[in-house]
């Protein structure tokens, strides 16, 4: 059962947390700035129910093969289900929302 | 420019390191390609595998298509037990999987995860040889092709600096060697697969395409799929010849070797034996492989027609006791079954009897089984390769050909004669006015020979050559 306003795919209308993991392979240029982009995501569409887990896969190099990561950086979306995969810098805010899955917060549509 | 030649890895695959002389380059990586089915991750399996149980090198597998459970199911029949050996650390197995609906791409990125896996994988077994079977895929699950060649042109740089010895592997493309054009990345060493099926028959064979600073025959060799993976027969009269030998041995029957110039068969040589049904080729082929053993020598009886149990007894019936020979070790009967197997399926097994048993002689009989009207190229092609790998391990083979009655000088027999050094035909004969069986030397190759048509008589002492007959005029055998 969805309501109009819905901001996740879940069935219920509680509020839900979303687990966010971003892979990198170490502080770049481009890992820094997938994570900036998806902070400024997050509080702009998921204020107060996020969680965002940041994998270096050079301090945990078996997490690529058991999570089966090729690119970085790589976004999961873990929670709710299910689950989605978008890699990138997640420059482009659009598709980050559309690769997630995630309706933009009313009233405040993202670019 | 240094003149220095290249290093190479030994990969253990018979006969790939005789044509490539010496192996793959050591510290490159190679590219291996050709259409789906036709060995790509059978041959860098075998590499891996043999690098670890032969050459102490470790190995890294990394599969872009197959899992690996699936691909320690597809290698088992060749007796590659990948489970053992990742259990004993001597390999690691990573399936990559990448499909092209679950990712958007939203930016830039690059494909380090990747190089963090396979160098996970390297260090912890400490490889030497790594296989990417088949990194292309990276092109079909990725959108960003321009990120996709410049991480490749990455790797290959990244697993020159790692010191290993490595195998991409690629589909073939329409009109180009790969579909992405791997080819202009891999610039060391390309090898190319082909696989066709042609009636029964499964023809597989190898070409290296490109080899820098390396002389490699530019030849296409035929290559087997067996039991013990991969075998690549290299065509040894390419720029080489066989030692000519000037030996003689007996064909088993001191009269035909009367008519072999007085002294018999060349050592290392090959004959046809060809004749209609119940002339006496095996009878002559089994006198032939006697004698072989009466010298001390092993001879190897591949029969695809009778039990061994009934060549035993049909040639107890002409007084020719092979038993005891046989339990000296010194006969080999082996009895294959034709039906339903194909030409390959012969050759592998055929071949694997030679390498074991390791005969001074050989017996095919008969190689009819083999002939049809509309695979006469193909088996030809198979067969010279035989007797070419027969005469470099100086093994002197005899052939059984069954002649039908309706034309005994027909295509596939004319085809396949030209390949063998002699022909003796057996033919229905009149003697004295009676019906008889006759034998002729239609051709031998390097030495005088009768011309005359002798009778050839099945006795209870074996076989006994008579007098000169006339052919009998009776519509359909013999001309």
């Amino acid at each position: 059962m969805s309501l109009p306003d819905d901001r996740s795919t879940a069935p219920t209308d509680e509020p839900v947390e979303w687990v966010l993991k971003l892979y990198v392979a170490g502080q770049t240029r481009k890992s820094i700035a997938a994570f900036a982009n998806l902070r400024h995501l997050c509080e702009t569409h998921l204020r107060g129910q996020y969680r965002i887990e940041v994998v270096d896969l050079l301090e945990n190099p078996r997490l690529a093969k058991g999570d089966q990561i090729v690119a970085v950086p790589t976004l999961v979306r873990q929670l709710p289900p299910p689950v989605k995969k978008i890699i990138g810098d997640l420059a482009n805010e659009e598709r980050v929302l559309v690769g997630l899955d995630l309706r933009p917060a009313a009233g405040r549509q993202g670019v | 420019m240094s003149l220095e030649a290249l290093a190479k890895t030994p990969t253990g695959i018979e006969g790939l390191d005789e044509i490539t002389g010496g192996g793959l380059p050591r510290g490159r990586t190679s590219l291996v390609c050709g259409s789906a089915g036709s060995g790509k991750t059978v041959l860098g399996m075998e590499f891996l595998v043999r690098g670890a149980r032969d050459f102490g090198e470790p190995g890294v597998f990394m599969a872009f298509e197959e899992t690996e459970r699936e691909l320690a199911q597809n290698v088992a029949c060749f007796g590659f037990d990948l489970e053992a050996l990742a259990a004993q650390g001597k390999l690691a197995l990573d399936h990559v999987f990448l499909e092209r609906g679950e990712i958007e791409e939203t930016g830039e990125y690059d494909l380090e995860a990747l190089f963090v896996r396979l160098g996970d994988a390297i260090d912890t077994v400490k490889a030497k040889r790594v296989v990417l079977d088949s990194i292309e895929v990276l092109f079909g699950g990725l959108q960003n092709e321009g990120i996709v060649r410049s991480e490749l042109r990455r790797l290959f740089r990244w697993l020159k600096d790692k010191g290993v010895t490595s195998i991409v592997t690629g589909e073939r493309g329409d009109g180009s060697l790969t579909r992405y054009g791997l080819e202009e990345y891999v610039a060391d060493c390309v090898i190319l697969l082909d696989h066709r099926v042609s009636e029964q028959i499964s023809t597989r064979r190898l070409r290296i395409v490109k080899y820098r600073g390396s002389f490699h025959g530019a030849d296409e060799y035929p290559f087997l799929m067996g039991q013990d993976g991969i075998s690549v027969l290299p065509i040894t009269s390419l720029g080489l010849n066989h030692e000519a030998t000037e030996e003689r041995i007996s064909s088993g029957v001191p009269d035909l070797d009367a008519m072999l110039g007085g002294k018999g068969l060349f050592r290392a040589g090959s004959t046809l034996v060809s004749g209609t049904p119940g002339t006496g080729k095996s009878s002559l082929a089994a006198h032939f492989a006697l004698a072989a053993c009466k010298r001390g020598e092993r001879a190897l009886y591949l029969g695809f027609e009778e039990s061994a149990a009934q060549i035993l007894r049909n040639m107890k019936s002409i007084g020719l006791d092979l038993r005891p020979w046989v339990d000296k070790g010194l006969l080999h009967l082996e009895t294959v079954r034709p039906s339903s197997l194909g030409l390959e399926a012969h050759l592998v097994a055929m071949h694997r009897l030679v390498v074991e048993v390791d005969p001074r002689v050989i017996v095919v009989d008969p190689i009819s089984t083999f002939l049809s009207p509309t695979n006469g190229a193909a088996v030809k092609s198979m067969l010279t390769r035989l007797v070419d790998y027969l005469k470099t391990r100086q093994i002197t083979a005899l052939f059984t050909h069954l002649a039908s009655p309706e034309q005994d000088l027909g295509p596939s027999e004319q085809g396949v004669s030209s390949i063998m050094d002699s022909w003796l035909q057996l033919r229905d004969v009149e003697r004295d006015g009676r019906r008889s069986y006759g034998i002729l030397v239609l051709k031998a190759r390097g030495m005088a020979h009768s011309h005359e048509i002798r009778e050839f008589v099945l006795s209870d002492h074996g076989i006994r050559l008579g007098g000169i007959c006339t052919q009998e005029s009776t519509g359909a055998a013999g001309r």
